[in-house]
């Protein structure tokens, strides 16, 4: 059984591709076959973030159009060889995806045996990102705690309930999480920054992960491999666990507390 | 909260801000959502039409569209104003 996962948001830049890499990654990690898509279309990114740039020869659109076959466009991970990459066109512009073309290479990945396909959206709410989520189970939202990306992430809330295949099938509703990104809890308990509850307040949703703003996020897009796979870092072991939640496991969430200060510093600040 | 925090001038908590404002349209365009184009017009015309007759607020038509097994219910509601109220009991 394949379960296709769409990652969205509606605002760009608040770390959809980052989380797609990483929870395909991990995903693969504990033995499940991946394949993540990107449907960014003329705004290629995964395959950098995913560090296999220089190895894609075809990509999604030619796969649609059939100018090679599905086989020959999927770049297998070097870390795993249960992860496939299917990269975004670059040179075609966005009408070149269609819904009958996305439907026939998602099939065929369920057919050859795929457990998870993620489809990492483009941001907005155009075509794109429209296919990107129409054939989705699950959806997995990513939210910066921030006014503009939260009601952006409300209004796809509402597109994945009334957009999707399963919506104008009535195959009963998608799964939705929430992703809280770029989080930081001194500035949250510093009352200058949303927090975990108050998103989850406002957009009435579970949190399947909160990943905490770290430079290892950067670090590891500069060298292209998932954060996820930096065990050292907080939003690796963040995104660890999101991956264990979305797999049906029950863990707490982690790092949502500022770092206690000394004495000396509680008396001064700094 | 340090000693020298104390002195400082601290502005405003600005989360609880950001919060009350995302409560309230959230839920505004959570209400419209899924519903017809038209609808804001229709209501406007609406409202114009029983303006000529009773005075109410501008926000006393409330439209919605309610979705019931295949079929698609209009629904509105029209709160008078108290005088008006008793006036049309008066005439009874």
């Amino acid at each position: 059984m394949t379960e296709i996962i769409v990652v969205t948001s509606g605002k760009g830049g608040v770390g959809k591709t980052t989380t797609a890499a990483s929870l395909s990654m991990g995903l693969a990690a504990r033995g499940h076959k991946v394949a993540v898509i990107d449907f960014d279309v003329g705004l290629r990114n995964l395959d950098l973030i995913m560090g296999c740039e220089r190895r894609v020869v075809y990509d999604f659109v030619n796969v649609i159009h059939g100018e090679c076959t599905l086989k020959q466009a999927l770049i297998k991970d070097k870390r795993h060889d249960n992860l496939y990459v299917l990269a975004a066109s670059q040179t075609r512009d966005k009408d070149a995806l269609t819904q009958e073309g996305v439907g026939k290479v998602l099939d065929d990945l369920a057919a050859d045996g795929f457990d998870y396909i993620v489809c990492d959206s483009p941001a907005g709410i155009e075509k794109g990102a429209h296919l990107a989520m129409y054939f989705a189970d699950r959806a997995v939202v990513v939210v910066n705690p921030e006014v503009s990306s939260v009601r952006d992430s409300d209004r796809i809330l509402g597109l994945l309930d009334s957009k999707t295949r399963r919506a104008e099938r009535g195959d009963g509703a998608i799964g939705k999480h929430l992703l809280l990104t770029r989080y930081s809890p001194v500035r949250v308990e510093a009352g200058e920054m949303l927090g975990v509850k108050d998103v989850v307040d406002i957009l009435g949703l579970d949190v399947l992960g909160v990943i905490p703003e770290s430079a290892g996020v950067l670090t590891a897009s500069n060298s292209g491999t998932p954060v996820i796979l930096d065990s050292e870092s907080l939003a690796g072991q963040a995104y660890g666990d999101a991956v264990a939640r979305l797999l049906g496991e029950e863990r707490e969430l982690r790092f949502l507390d500022a770092p206690k200060k000394g004495f000396l510093k509680r008396v001064f600040g700094g | 909260m340090s000693l020298l925090d104390f002195f400082r001038n601290k502005p405003q908590a600005s989360a609880s801000l950001a919060k009350e404002r995302l409560l309230i349209i959230v839920a505004q365009e959570r209400s419209t959502r899924g519903a017809p184009d038209y609808l804001p017009l229709l209501r406007n015309e609406i409202l114009a039409v029983i303006r000529k007759y009773v005075n109410v607020d501008p926000d006393a038509v409330q439209i919605n569209v309610e979705h019931e097994g295949g079929s698609e219910v209009l629904e509105l509601s029209v709160a008078l104003p108290e005088a008006a109220k008793a006036k049309m009991a008066g005439s009874d």
